[in-house]
């Protein structure tokens, strides 16, 4: 017979007494920590993630109880998701045993006393000591690099793993002590209990006990403990995730936002709460880092960092901020105010402008201080970071919503500076006349329609890169050719067009954004059109996603696609077939961002070519460094590799392969520029897909 | 310190420009204008002086095409008060604008305030009868300095860093009030976004002051404006980079420069 | 007899500007058509020694100032102005340079004469003088006639040979003694540039970059090309602003005025300040990715291509020649 293992004496108090004491305290100190962290959050500015509960529930269910993103990295995907679920089946036996205990009146038995529960928490703690050991095993010798390497991360496996332990050998004690054998409910225990077949019945219940008193102890401390660990992430990251972003990627504006939201955010909280909940949220993994182009380039920016300094800003000025506001104004301190001005204000008014705090001494600027600006600059917007992460945080809104405050403040680089006013004045980053655009047109035998004066099936935007930059047009005019060869009804905008504003926005000018887009929209009003396509990822990105034309959104395409259609209607004529094995880089634009992955290769296939993979393809295409406005801007000193030197080393590491096929004017202006400075002139070419399909159309 | 900001606009000849029927001036279908690099850095130099000193900085324009915008971006930048003087000014007439501005700048008390800065731009691309410093230094008796790059205020007098050439400058100083032709200011000038261009458009008010027309009779008139016939141009080579490389290697040869 | 031409010298530190001969060479031809004298004029403080020099001018009037390094441009305005009532001079020549900007104007309203800017071209004609100026850089010219050749014309750099205005013969100084008005700028120093490890001025052969030469790191390539050539990297002003190339390496009006038996010009548009820098080079070959780039209307050589491309291949090829 055990005995109920509250009913021991610790210390020459009821165990009862010291459960009750410990459960109150720990409770109270998660509670206490919990609430003021959710106090942060809520004084961040509004963002409308309220909608669509039944599809949000339905990303939840996948993404925290199936994982998929874990397992995008060798072996640890599934020990995550066995130590996740194992963790539920615990949680909720660990509760029901806690109630039990704490209520020995109650008429129910604890839960391992339940043969078919034993069961599953036996099953349960060799899975997750198996995940454990891989965990520990990966984190010490095959470490991926930027896994954060804390002795936080180190203590909570040695500390679940001795909550497993405890749970397992108090099942073992427990068959030795009632003298059972073995049973079917508990395979591992009945294995084990033969070792301490020599141990007295009275010892072994002892033990049990111990074990019991070893698990609860355990895992009130550990509660105790989680809100100051990364192990928050448990708590934080299903709400992150049930709050993610539901609108197309490509899309910056942010749903209900404030006024204020356009001119960035210096401080955390001009920040909205979903930014603040994605630091509590962040579970340190390092995936974004070993993504990023710009980290992987040697530039200052590593993701993980600027989400976790964020969050340490928070706690810190924030809490610190509360403690000095408390004997004036006990309710803000508490942070049980609703998250709107009156909040921003108390807090405001502990922590005068952006030096002072409650404390009196200075308080870090979050721009500049804790997050410099040459990080904030590093970024090409490529959201391989986004892509990878497991708690789907969202670091490039963050990113750009900093540099709307730098911009805002006028602190952006000469460079960019220069590409601004150029865009403000003529509409294109080159700095040429806006009557100029269309030049390119010249050379063509037949001009294409206006499609400001006649009516148009596809209305064509070109983008600046592919209008004004010499070195392109020849690509822009095949391109020309090729929908004239198809018989396509097109037109051009001809000086009607302005930059779409994709890069204007990520750079962080979002009034140039606007008023380009405002231009651009009063011409497209204007014409009639059914489809827009696009030469450039850039130009489809924000036409498609930003613009809205008659209250809809427009129907864009990239020519790829539109080449890919006609290949299939057979409405190219093609007069040769092309041979050879080729690799294409996905644009991030076209891509990750908008899921266009197939068309491109259809159409190299279609044209007869042989199409190898780079390791990095599809959704994990690595960046060609140019987005976010980079290519406007200087190298940062003492870079290792620049992203399109790596990319073009890595087609050219691909055997046979003699092409890199890429379909975007920036690409190839980046691409080409690297293959000289790798050295790989004579072994790779760079070609956008309208050359080769020219090139087919050629005898 | 009370700082005045002298803008102009000139031609954008991001443009090709060509010659109205009566060649005397410009055909203004395409003619778009803007403010010179030199008249941003004044502007600039401007609001360095005023974080430094203390003070207010004033931008004053003759009335011109564009030129509501150039105001409404010095506002947004911080300047305190942009004033637009309206009067028929016709192009290059430094003389004209040089009174027309005088007169304002003088005022009611018909004297500057001892920390007075004048602040333009040296000299405009059509600017046929000159800079217009000299002539506005005539106006209103002060001393000018031209193609500053550096300006030092201390106490009663101002020490301007005037660009030679060659990268060698002159140190010169003179008692304020004193007008300075700006070649570049200390930092290259502030970018304003276009949010805060359009929040200045909305809220603040460019002051129109008539003046009434100066009497600079021109002293000539111009025969006539043309495009000028490009005499010779570049031999051009063509070919693959290797080719052209090669070509150029042998014309280095021939003129024994290898 | 005809009103004279005058010349104003530009002179400082004790040497006169090349702009002083290219107006010399302008004037002479300019006074012998108009069958007028030619002076000059030299101000500041030990011109005395500078007079010999243009013996191409009639007359060399040397007014010693030895308190004024610089003299400020009202100052010099108003010494021409009582020189041109006493030497009966109507046509005043002035350099349009920095160190002599607001001269002309100055002495145009003094004298009340017409001023002309950017002057290029000056033909006598029925008595009086036509000037042809270049306006918005350099893309329309503008004629203006002096109908009694009187006024101040201010000359723009480049427009003559410097070689012209200089002369063996010896010139007939007189030195005079002008009151002027006290100056109300005062010069107190010169401010040097950094000592530069290359002379710019001196080098046979120049590999000129400008902003088309993209990032700091290409400049490495332009740098080879030099060392082959025996020469030297110089740049415009946007490539000095970056700091990629310190000021001493400037080409320009600002800058430093070069004239190389070799200027290769690499990623440079051709903006008038520049030209004005380097506009006497020998042979000028340059390469732009934009044909319509204003270089090409004045090199001898040009190519449109990419720098980047370009520079190795050459390198290499006269890599081959030298063997």
């Amino acid at each position: 017979m055990i005995h109920d293992p509250v009913a021991v004496s610790m210390l020459g108090m009821p165990g009862l007494a010291v459960l009750w004491v410990l459960t109150v305290a720990s409770f109270g100190a998660f509670g206490w920590r919990a609430w003021r962290l959710v106090g942060l959050v809520r004084q961040g500015r509004p963002e409308d993630r309220f909608d669509q509960p039944a599809r949000r529930l339905l990303h939840v269910a996948k993404h925290v109880f199936l994982q998929p993103r874990i397992f995008g990295e060798r072996a640890i995907g599934l020990p995550h998701l066995l130590i996740f679920w194992g963790f539920c089946v615990y949680v909720v036996c660990f509760n029901w045993g806690l109630v039990r205990g704490l209520f020995p009146l109650l008429p129910i038995p604890y839960p391992d006393e339940v043969a078919p529960v034993a069961f599953f928490l036996e099953g349960f703690a060799v899975l997750v000591l198996a995940g454990l050991v891989t965990a520990a095993v990966r984190r010490t010798f095959f470490a991926p690099p930027h896994l954060h390497l804390s002795a936080d991360a180190n203590a909570i496996l040695a500390w679940i793993g001795v909550l497993m332990l405890s749970s397992l050998f108090g099942g073992t004690f427990r068959i030795v002590a009632e003298g059972a054998g073995a049973s079917p409910w508990t395979p591992v225990g009945s294995r084990l209990a033969p070792a301490f077949a020599g141990l007295a019945p009275g010892t072994a219940g002892g033990l049990v006990q111990g074990m019991w008193w070893v698990h609860t102890l355990g895992v009130l401390s550990f509660l105790a403990y989680l809100p100051f660990s990364k192990h928050l992430h448990l708590l934080a990251s299903p709400f992150n995730v049930y709050f993610s972003n539901l609108r197309p990627l490509g899309d910056l504006t942010i749903a209900g936002a404030s006024e204020e939201s356009a001119a960035g955010s210096a401080r955390w909280e001009e920040l909205t709460w979903k930014q603040l909940l994605g630091g509590l949220s962040c579970a340190e993994c390092g995936r974004c880092d070993r993504a990023c182009p710009a980290a992987a380039a040697g530039f200052p920016l590593l993701p993980q960092q600027v989400i976790q300094r964020l969050k340490k800003h928070m706690i810190e000025t924030g809490l610190a901020a509360a403690k000095a506001a408390a004997p004036a104004a006990p309710a803000a301190a508490a942070g049980l105010v609703a998250a709107t001005a009156p909040a921003a204000t108390a807090v405001a008014e502990a922590a005068p402008a952006k030096t002072g705090d409650g404390n009196g001494g200075a308080r870090p600027a979050l721009i500049g201080e804790v997050i410099p600006e040459t990080e904030i600059w590093a970024c090409t917007t490529c959201m391989a970071c986004m892509e990878r992460c497991a708690v789907w945080n969202e670091q490039v809104p963050l990113v750009v919503q900093f540099r709307r405050h730098l911009v805002s403040e006028g602190q952006v680089e000469k460079n960019v500076q220069d590409m601004l006013a150029n865009l403000t004045r003529y509409g294109n980053s080159f700095g040429k006349s806006d009557r100029m655009r269309a030049k390119w047109t010249q050379p063509l035998g037949v001009k294409p329609k206006d499609a400001r004066k006649e009516p148009v099936e596809y209305l064509w935007f070109v983008g600046d890169y592919a209008s004004y930059d010499p070195r392109l047009e020849e690509i822009t005019r095949m391109t020309a050719g090729i929908f004239q060869a198809a018989g396509l009804d097109f037109g051009l905008l001809y000086e009607g067009e302005r930059n779409a504003g994709n890069d204007v926005r990520r750079v962080g000018e979002e009034g140039l954004f606007e008023m380009l887009r405002e231009k651009n929209l009063q011409v497209l009003d204007k014409a009639r059109f059914q489809t827009v396509v696009t030469t450039d990822p850039h130009t489809y990105n924000a036409l498609k996603n930003e613009y809205r034309h008659d209250g809809e959104s427009l129907r864009v395409v990239h020519y790829t696609e539109v080449l890919d259609r006609l290949l299939a209607e057979g409405r190219l004529p093609l007069r040769k077939r092309l041979s050879g094995r080729v690799t294409y880089h996905d644009p991030c634009y076209l891509g990750r961002y908008n899921g266009v992955y197939d068309a491109p290769r259809r159409l190299l296939t279609g044209l007869g070519l042989e199409v190898v993979e780079m390791p990095r393809s599809k959704n994990r295409s690595f960046c060609c460094g140019a987005g976010g406005g980079r290519i406007w801007m200087e190298d940062v000193p003492g870079i290792k590799e620049r992203p399109a030197e790596s990319r073009v080393r890595e087609a050219a590491a691909l055997p046979g392969v003699t092409t890199l096929v890429v379909s975007c004017p920036k690409d190839i202006a980046m691409f080409r520029d690297a293959v000289k400075t790798t050295g790989t002139e004579g072994t790779l070419a760079v070609r956008d897909l309208a050359e080769l399909v020219w090139d087919a159309l050629q005898a | 310190m009370n700082l005045f900001v002298l803008l102009k606009t000139a031609p954008d000849t991001v443009e090709e420009l060509t010659v109205a029927a009566d060649e005397k001036s410009l055909d203004a279908e395409w003619l778009r204008y803007k403010l010179s690099d030199s008249d941003e850095h004044a502007l600039e130099q401007a609001l360095l002086l005023k974080e430094k000193h203390g003070g207010q900085v004033t931008v004053v324009a003759l009335d011109a095409p564009e030129m509501d915008d150039a105001l409404f971006t010095a506002l947004a930048k911080g300047a305190d008060r942009a004033v637009k003087l309206a009067g028929e000014v016709g192009t290059g007439r430094s003389a004209s604008a040089a009174r027309l501005l005088a007169g304002f700048l003088k005022g009611a008390g018909g004297a500057l305030p001892a920390d007075t800065l004048i602040l333009l731009r040296g000299q405009a691309i059509d600017d046929l009868e000159g800079e217009i410093g000299p002539f506005l230094a005539d106006q209103l008796g002060l001393p000018y300095v031209s193609v500053v790059t550096g300006v030092a205020v201390e106490g009663a007098d101002v020490t301007a860093m005037k660009e030679f050439s060659g990268g060698l400058r002159g140190e010169f100083t003179m008692p304020t009030p004193a007008i300075l032709g700006i070649q570049s200011a200390e930092k290259p000038p502030r970018y304003v976004p276009i949010a805060k261009v359009r929040a200045a458009a909305k809220s603040s008010k460019i002051e129109t002051v008539d003046v009434p027309t100066p009497e600079a009779p021109a002293r000539y008139e111009v025969e006539k404006l043309y495009r000028p016939v490009v005499a010779g141009r570049a031999q051009m080579l063509e070919g693959t980079p290797d080719e052209v490389a090669d070509r150029l290697a042998a014309l280095l040869a021939e003129q024994s420069l290898i | 007899m005809a009103n004279g031409v005058l010349i104003l010298a530009e002179h400082l530190r004790g040497e006169l500007s090349d702009i002083t001969y290219e107006m010399l060479g302008a004037g002479r031809k300019l006074a012998d058509a108009l069958g007028s004298p030619l002076h000059a004029v030299l101000i500041g403080r030990g011109v005395g020694a500078l007079a010999p020099k243009l013996g191409l001018a009639d007359k060399v009037f040397v007014i010693e100032k030895p308190d004024l390094e610089v003299p400020p441009a009202k100052l010099v305005a108003g010494a021409v102005h009582h020189l041109m009532q006493k030497a009966q001079d109507g046509l005043v020549l002035v350099a349009g340079t920095n160190l002599s900007m607001g001269v002309g104007t100055a002495l145009g309203e003094r004298a009340g004469v017409p001023f002309v800017n950017f002057g290029r071209e000056m033909k006598a004609a029925d008595g009086g003088v036509v000037v042809t100026s270049q306006l918005f850089g350099g893309k329309i010219l503008s004629d203006v006639r002096l109908a009694d050749a009187r006024g101040v014309v201010c000359v723009y750099p480049g427009s003559s040979p410097a070689d012209a205005g200089k002369s063996d013969k010896a010139a007939v100084v007189e030195t005079l003694d002008v009151p002027v008005e006290a100056p109300d700028v005062a010069f107190k120093r010169f401010i040097e540039p950094e000592a530069g490890d290359v002379d710019i001025t001196k080098q046979d052969a120049l590999i000129a970059i400008g902003r088309g030469i993209q990032t700091q790191d290409n400049i490495e390539l332009a740098q080879e090309l030099a060392d082959v050539l025996g020469g030297a990297v110089c740049g415009s002003r946007p490539v000095v602003d970056q700091g990629w190339l310190p000021l001493t390496r400037q080409v320009g009006k600002s800058g430093m005025t070069v004239k190389p038996r070799l200027y290769m010009a690499f990623g440079i548009s051709g903006a008038p300040e520049h030209w004005e820098g380097m506009q006497n080079s020998k042979l000028i070959v340059a390469v732009n990715t934009d044909a319509n780039a204003p270089i090409f209307d004045f090199a001898h050589y040009g190519v449109c291509g990419d720098l980047l491309e370009i520079l190795p291949a050459l390198v290499e090829k006269i890599k081959a020649r030298k063997g």
